[in-house]
Order: structure tokens, then sequence, then C-alpha cells
């Protein structure tokens, strides 16, 4: 049979009716919906999360979309400035806390992560879906804060605007972020034990693939940063319930001390959101560059150092606010201590890519999306490291760009590349290998267009938040909020394609791109314990260049490569050929 | 699945009841670490607080009801050994006297829960609150004395903050506790599946511990101040 990807249209003809039964796959174990509310299978828990942060993306985009409207005016195109101020809030507090905190971590890690090392499950099936119910409490939380007339504070909540004078709900929406908090320290402590202690026999820490690593650096973060915010959310509640509290300065208290709880969970909180992207990357890249990683280690642990560094830097958000000189000196430094690891990592990546056989596949051309639009917002961010030019940009449209470019431009991109690269498994679906390539180029080129012109009005001083602007901005705004809308139909691309696969789309093969991870053993859709025996690893991570899997078993042919090193070195195993399911040895 | 050879205690996607007790172990203490997080927000915003306002903390503290608190300590610290107690008994698969010391750790759990709600009720009704209720006499004295009556709300609301959260955790563990000893009733921990048993017990001596912090941080600060 041939290779179900490339050549097809964007909706491919109905697939053959199927001689024998299906085998039973997590998906058709069970069709009521209380087989879905009730499941404790980690990969259900993953498309029960993928189902609704994707609904939170689209809410988050919407008010993204109401605030970009909005600016295409000097003094406002559609909305009140109240309003505005509630819209920019609503799409901070939607996207930041219910999309790109969850994203990859509940969606992928969920999914993955056990299968990746060979497991059944992850560790704590039941906290795991208590999880998504604490998570979806938190959400409605939220949501009905945001219909109920939204939060004028800004995703960041600085007291004592919120405590004292704010006239919004702020009650409901930080609560709701309190309790979405302890989902997030469930998955991480969850998928965290579950590299500790679940990991198949064989696969040592030098043989975890790169996604596994970086989730566990993520993880790291999410158990240790998000207790410190829970505490900061619930004194913001109680200071504006009672009347009284610990960030008031009619009473003594300290709103910068706010700033410094809040940081110290946000700004780790960032690394929550970017290290799964970068872990997704490392899977992508070499798949598609048909080589090794280069410098497994390094890129490992550069993931901790991240993660690690990463606690040690909050006060630089908060250069003007008061801060002394000397900690200001010493947070500059640890900033740009950061970028370190940041770069081993984006270095690594691009001596994998040299001289391999790369094909370009939505997922690669998502990566490299990636690794772009990371460089730009990774290299802006030293300029806000440091500590004059910060002075100059600080709050301005130069610090949205940047954290746009690392936030959207690396984490989203990373989040759909993990969802191009395993669709087929998660799905058992192809969807039109066309459509998606269109889909990642128009999303990179209404990228840029969205949040280059903000560098360039940030630079020259244009304050964020704010809804009003001169007159000389004004073209850099249209275009900002043209290329918004360019971005806001690549997004919605996907959404199509991507559900008109699971019902047109041709079935997909077991390994459909030739990669390596244990989770392509696997037939596609998995079955409900993943792994009929459980399986022995062999060898690392991504022995692209001898093509053979973590079992040591040969590759089937890559996709749109001629040369498969499995073949010309006559490795041969029961993975076979494409269209079968594999076994799994034990 | 093979499970019909395995301990019934076991769940079906661990390899064996080592690694599920590994499991549960890394677990509960990667928790235990994200409360000592969670408190360590509290505790690092006291700390620094405490460092400005050294007189005006020592006088708010002296208010406290210190009798109360250190009986309380003791049915804490008591706890805290039954509930060891509890895991010797559950390892010798002693049914008896498991159920036995869960129930006194329950009871010294919720003795605390009782004095707690007298003293609470006891400052309330002396108007030791902060914000508007604050009484006009501790107002008074603060200002006899030279100090910030604001200042004095400050440390009432870390009291009012740092216990009531600490109440909530002892009230989920008297929840766990009873959950275990409905569970030992039944018969569902059998000597090899103690670490049930010890995974309660770790939460609980977290909470115990916390206790031993918040003691010496509220009541003893003003111990040496005259009124």
């Amino acid at each position: 049979m041939s290779i179900a990807i490339g050549q097809q249209g964007p909706i491919a003809a109905p697939p053959p009716p199927e001689p024998d039964p299906l085998p039973v796959n997590y998906l058709n174990n069970g069709y009521s919906i209380w087989s879905w509310l009730f499941t404790v299978d980690h990969k259900r828990i993953g498309i029960l999360y993928l189902v609704s942060i994707s609904i939170f993306f689209v809410a988050g985009g919407i008010a993204a979309g109401v605030v970009r409207l909005n600016l295409l005016q000097p003094d406002g195109a559609i909305v009140t400035e109240d309003a505005y101020n509630r819209a920019f809030t609503a799409h901070g507090v939607m996207m930041l806390f219910f999309f790109l905190i969850p994203a990859v971590p509940a969606v992928f890690g969920n999914f993955f992560i056990p299968m990746m090392i060979g497991a059944k499950d992850l560790a704590f099936p039941k906290l795991n879906l208590a999880s998504w119910y604490v998570f979806m409490l938190g959400a409605i939380l939220a949501i009905w804060s945001v219909l109920a007339g939204g939060i004028d504070t800004g995703w960041t909540l600085y007291p004592p605007y919120s405590t004292r004078a704010s006239q919004s709900h702020v009650i409901p929406g930080v609560v709701g972020v309190f309790i979405s908090g302890f989902s997030s320290i469930m998955t991480g402590l969850n998928i965290m034990v579950t590299i500790h202690k679940m990991r198949a026999p064989g696969m040592t820490w030098g043989r975890l693939p790169l996604f596994v690593w970086a989730l566990y650096a993520t993880s790291l973060i999410q158990l240790l940063a998000t207790p410190v915010v829970a505490i900061t959310l619930l004194l913001i509640v109680v200071e504006r319930m009672m009347g009284v509290g610990i960030f008031d300065p009619t009473i003594g208290g300290d709103p910068i001390l706010f700033q410094h709880m809040f940081w110290f969970y946000s700004h780790p909180a960032v690394y929550i959101m970017i290290l799964p992207g970068m872990g997704v990357i490392s899977e992508v890249l070499t798949c598609f560059s048909r080589k090794n990683i280069f410098g497994y280690h390094a890129v490992a642990w550069s993931s901790v150092g991240i993660a690690v560094v990463g606690f040690l830097l909050w006060a630089h958000h908060m250069f003007v606010a008061g801060i002394s000189f000397y900690a200001a000196l010493l947070f500059s430094l640890l900033s740009m201590l950061v970028a370190v690891p940041s770069a081993i990592k984006v270095f690594n990546w691009t001596a994998t890519l040299y001289r391999g056989s790369i094909s370009f596949h939505a997922p690669m051309l998502f990566s490299l999306g990636f690794v772009v639009l990371f460089i730009i917002g990774g290299l802006t961010g030293l300029f806000l490291a440091t500590l004059g030019t910060d002075i100059h940009l600080h709050d301005t449209y130069f610090v949205v760009a940047h954290f746009h470019f690392v936030m959207v431009g690396g984490m989203v991109m990373g989040y759909f590349a993990g969802l191009h690269y395993w669709w087929p498994k998660m799905t058992g679906r192809m969807y039109s290998d066309w459509w998606s390539r269109v889909a990642a180029i128009i999303i990179i080129v209404g990228f840029f267009f969205t949040f280059i012109p903000q560098f360039y009005i940030g630079y020259h001083g244009m304050p964020r938040r704010y809804p009003n602007y001169p007159h000389e901005f004004q073209i850099f705004n249209v275009m900002s909020t043209a290329g918004a809308s360019i971005l806001g139909i690549g997004y919605l691309m996907p959404a199509v394609y991507l559900t008109l696969s699971l019902f047109y789309g041709p079935k997909a093969p077991a390994n459909p791109w030739s990669a390596t991870g244990l989770e392509w053993q696997c037939p596609s859709p998995p079955s409900v314990h993943n792994f009929d025996k459980t399986p022995v690893v062999v060898c690392g991570p991504y022995e692209y260049a001898i093509g053979v899997d973590q079992m040591g078993r040969g590759l089937p042919e890559p996709p749109g490569v001629d040369d498969n090193p499995a073949r010309r070195s006559g490795i041969t195993g029961p993975a076979g050929p494409m269209n079968k399911e594999t076994e799994v040895v034990g | 699945m093979s499970a019909s050879t395995h301990s019934p205690v076991l769940k079906h996607h661990f390899e064996d009841l080592g690694q599920q007790h590994a499991c549960e172990r890394l677990g509960i203490w990667m928790f235990l670490a994200t409360e000592i997080l969670f408190f360590g927000g509290l505790f690092g915003a006291y700390a620094m607080y405490r460092i400005w306002y050294p007189h005006e903390f020592e006088l708010a503290s002296s208010h406290l009801n210190r009798t109360l608190a250190t009986i309380n300590t003791i049915f804490l610290i008591t706890s805290s050994l039954t509930m060891t107690l509890a895991i010797r008994s559950a390892k010798l698969g002693q049914r008896g006297a498991l159920i036995g010391n869960l129930l006194i750790t329950a009871a010294l759990a919720t003795a605390f829960m009782v004095v707690k709600g007298f003293e609470y009720a006891e400052d309330f009704h002396e108007q030791l609150v902060p914000g508007p209720g604050f009484g006009t006499h501790y107002h008074q004295e603060a200002v006899s004395r030279g100090l910030d009556p604001a200042k004095i709300q400050l440390f009432l609301c870390f009291y009012y903050v740092m216990t009531g959260i600490h109440g909530i955790h002892i009230l989920v563990g008297i929840g766990c506790i009873l959950w275990v000893t409905w569970e030992a009733w039944r018969g569902t921990i059998p000597p090899e599946n103690y670490s049930t048993v010890e995974i309660v017990s770790l939460y609980w001596h977290l909470v115990d511990a916390i206790w031993l912090f918040l003691m010496p941080l509220l009541y003893l600060a003003g111990a040496g101040m005259k009124h």
C-alpha cells in the first residue's frame, strides 16, 4: 500500500470497508458519555483536555480579536475603554491559565508520557481524572466572571487596584485561576512520579525521549511554583472580600510584595509554557530530518537548567517598580543567564538539521517556524533583561511583541507541531497533507505581520494596555490587526481539516512518520492498555542514522524520503510494512 | 490481564506492589513539597513584615491566648504519636489496634478544632480582628505606645489567614483519617498494603509540623511583652 500522506487532496476518499472487525482501542472501547466522563484512561483524559482547551483557545482568540479590532483607530474603534480593559484581561487569563499552561502537558503529556516510557498508564489515573474536573471547575468560574461583566485589572491582578478600586468581577475570576492551579499541580505531580517510577525495562534516563525530559522539567516548575501563586491569589481574595489584607498599603502592607509573590510563580510559569513546546520540537526536528539529535545530553539538561534558573529571575518584571538597584542588577544578570540553556537548545536543533534528509510535512513546518520565531522572541528578551534598555521598553508594545513571539510563535507553534505530529496516533486518521502545510505557512506569515509592527511601535513608546495612541502609530496598528486576521484564518484551518480527517481521512498506519519512539509501536489509535506486553528498550530515542526504533527493530519507509538506512543496512523487524499493526516483543 | 495471580490490592497499571508503593510514596512527598511552598509564601511574607514592624507584631501577638494554643500543641503532637502507632499496627496486621489508633488520632484532631473554635470566638468577642471591626481599645493601646494600629491589624491578617488555612488542612486530615479507618474496618488494608496508612500519616505529620512553626511565630512572638 502506498503511503497515505503527501499526495492526498483536501478531502480524501472514504477508506475501503474493513474486512475484519476493528480491534479494540481506547476510542471504540465504550461510546457512552459516562465512559468518557468517568474514564481513568490517560489517553481519554488527554482527549478531554484537548477538547476543553480548544474551546478556551477560541474564547481567548475572540477576546484578542476585540482588542486588535479596537486598536484599528487611535481613539478606539469598536468598544469603550472600560470594555477594552476587560477584553485584554479576558484574553490574558484565558490564554495563559486555560490554554498555554495545560496545552502540551495536559494533552500530549497525559496522552504520550506513559506510551513513550512504556507504561500502561500514569501513576495516579484517578488523580488524573480529578485534575480535569478541577480544571473545568476553575475554567467555568473564570468564564462566568467574563460573561458576568469581566475583569479589568489585566491578568497580573496587581493590588491595590484589584483589591480596592476595581469595580469588576475579580473574585470569581481569581478563584477560578486559583482552582485551576491545583489541576496543574496534579498533572505535574502525576507526570513526574510516572517518569521516575514507571519506565519500562531498559528505558534509562539517558534513553528517555527529549519530550519526556522537557515535561519532567515542566512538572518540576508546576509542582514548586504553582502553590506560591495559589496562596497569593487566596490573599487577594481575602483582601477584597473582607476589606483587610496583607498587600493593602492603608494597613501597612506592601503591594510590591504581591508582585514578588506573583512573579515567583508567573515567571517560572512562562517556562511551564515554553519547555513542553521545546520538547515537541526536539521530537519533530529529528524525525523529519532523519538524523539523530545533536547533543542529546545538552538538550536534555538544558531543559532542567531552564527550569532551575527560571526560578531565580522573577524580579525582572519589576525593574521600574521601585526595587533595590542591587537586586535589579542581580536579576538582570540571572535573566541573561537563562538565555544560555535556551541557546544551547537552538544550536543543537540547528546542528541536527544540518545535512539531514529534511521533509517538509506540517509538523516540520510548524517546528521550523518555532525555531525562527523563538530565536527572535528569545533575543528580544535579552533587550528586556538589560536594565538600561528595560527602563525605556518597560510596559510597551515591545514587551507585548516579545512575549507573543515566545508564547505564540514558540509555544502555540510547538503545540500545533505536536498536534499534527501525533494526530494520526491519537485518532488513527491521516489529515490532509496539503492543507496542513498551507495552514502552517499562513500561520507563520500572519504571525510576522501581527507582531513585527508591535516591536516598532513599542520601541517608539506605545504603552501596552492603553486603548488610545497617537495618530502616527495607526498604520502599524492596522498592519498588526491585518496580520491578526490572517493568523485567525490560519488557526481556523486546522479545526476544519483535522475535524474532516476524523470522518474522511485515510486510516493511519502505526508509524506514519517512521519515528523511533515507543509511542509509535502501539497501534493507531492505541489499544486500551497501550502495550500487550511491557516493551523492552534496547537503544536511544533517536537512532535515525541506523534506522532502528527504541526496541531495536527496523523502521518502516519514511514518508517523502527515498533513503531508508534500515533497508540499506539490511535491518528488518516485526515493524515491517507501514500499514500493519506492529507486534510488541516482550 | 494477568492480575489474577497478584495481590488484590495491586492496581492494574502497576507491575508489582513494590512499584505501586514506590509511586505512592514519591507522590505524597512531592505533594508535601507543594504544601511547604504553599505555606512558604505565607511564612515569607510574615517574615518580611515581622522584620519591618517588630514592636507592632509583639504587641498584637501578646493578646492571643497562649494557654489554648499550648493545649492545642499537646493535642497535635500526641496525635502524631498515635498516627505513627497506627502504621505499626497496620504493618503487624493488628486490625483492632489500627482502628483504635486512627480513631484516637481523629479525636485529638477534632479536639484541636473545637479548642480553636472557642479561641476564635473569644478573639471575635474581644474585637481582636482586622478591618472595620478592629477594637478601639486595641487602637488606643497601640497609639499610647507610639505604635501604628494599622500594623497590628496586619499581624491579625496573618493570624487569621495562617491559622484558618491550617485549620482547613486539619479538617481534610480528619476526613482522610476517617476514610482510612473505614477501609481498615472493611479489611482492605492488609499488612502488605500498609502504605495507605503511611501516606495519610505523612500528610498528618506535615500538618502537625506546620503548627509547630505557627505556634512560635504567632503566639510566642509577643511572649515577653508586658501590659
